[in-house]
């Protein structure tokens, strides 16, 4: 069995390791823009299947965005949102394609050769859920900032007012960096988890069982975007409560 | 072993945390159809909630494992 819980490099770009999860999100982030720029120039009155399947995700979410978030604050919040639930989405899926972890390429390391796997999944990588949920995170502060104004943003953290305001002051922030942690290291958790589990399975019956088990990730994966979304909309709702 | 007492350990609470909140959310649907949509909404954020501390476990077996 081949498991490695951080991502191997593929090949240097002059002394900068290409990982093959970087790789992946590359590729998946060309498919993204394409297939935006093509809903963008290239929908129809009468609309295709590609067309409606995305109208249907469009119309679904904005609507429970905007049943959770209220008419004023969603048209800000929603394209962040949907950005990440895609992203998310796409890049659970993908990892399940064949050739994912079973495609090698050489990689010449020390004067000896080493087979690495070409591609893999791209939320199996804990520096790229890290990098979601610090975006998601900022992203956060940014709205609060923009719909609280800054002194009523920063009284939440930073207040005099009492021993007792000043205290649970500090606790909000620790709870801002224990939202990235959390945030990081349940999709990596849920999706690597999903990697090993399958890798065993290949491993003890290569035919036809694994098959549940790749309906069950299927079904982890889109559950783990939707879970990244429904989060991230809660603590940008928690956030802009008053107090 | 270790690796393993790791994540057996770590899964029970969020084992019980996990059932008992479907099992009252199930009570709830039960009392309250019309209210389905939102309180499977409000389900799934706390089976995320508790979840995350069974995977938290797991992320320490496997680095226990692997690393």
């Amino acid at each position: 069995m081949n498991i490695s819980l951080a991502a191997e490099p593929v090949f240097y770009l002059s002394h900068i390791p290409i990982t093959n999860s970087l790789l992946v999100t590359w590729i998946l982030m060309l498919v993204i823009v394409l297939l935006g720029i093509f809903i963008r120039f290239g929908s129809w009155v009468i609309p295709n299947k590609v067309q409606s399947f995305l109208e249907v995700i469009y119309e679904s979410s904005y609507k429970f965005v905007n049943d959770m978030l209220g008419p004023k604050i969603t048209p800000q919040v929603y394209p962040m949102a949907i950005t990440l639930l895609l992203f998310i989405a796409i890049g659970n899926l993908a990892g399940l394609l064949p050739g994912m972890g079973s495609l090698f390429v050489p990689l010449e390391k020390h004067g000896e050769i080493e087979w690495m796997p070409l591609f893999r999944a791209v939320t199996a990588d804990l520096n790229m859920t890290f990098a979601l949920a610090i975006i998601a995170i900022i992203a956060n502060q940014y709205f609060a900032i923009k719909f609280l104004g800054f002194s009523h943003y920063i009284k939440k953290f930073i207040n005099f007012s009492s021993p007792i305001n000043f205290f649970v002051g500090i606790l909000e922030i620790i709870s801002e960096f224990s939202k990235i942690l959390s945030f990081s290291f349940r999709l990596f958790g849920n999706v690597f988890a999903g990697e090993v589990l399958l890798a065993v399975m290949y491993y003890l019956v290569p035919f036809a069982v694994p098959i549940p088990f790749i309906m069950m990730e299927v079904f982890v994966g889109l559950m783990q975007a939707f879970v990244f979304f429904l989060l991230f909309i809660v603590f940008v709702k928690v956030s802009l409560a008053e107090h | 072993m270790i690796s393993g007492l790791t994540i057996a350990i770590g899964g029970i609470g969020p084992a019980i945390a996990i059932g008992l909140i479907a099992s009252k959310a199930m009570e709830a649907i039960g009392r309250n159809p019309d209210a389905a949509p939102q309180i499977q909404t409000n389900m799934v954020l706390g089976l995320a909630f508790a979840e995350a501390i069974a995977i938290y476990s797991l992320v320490m077996a496997l680095i226990l494992k692997f690393v």
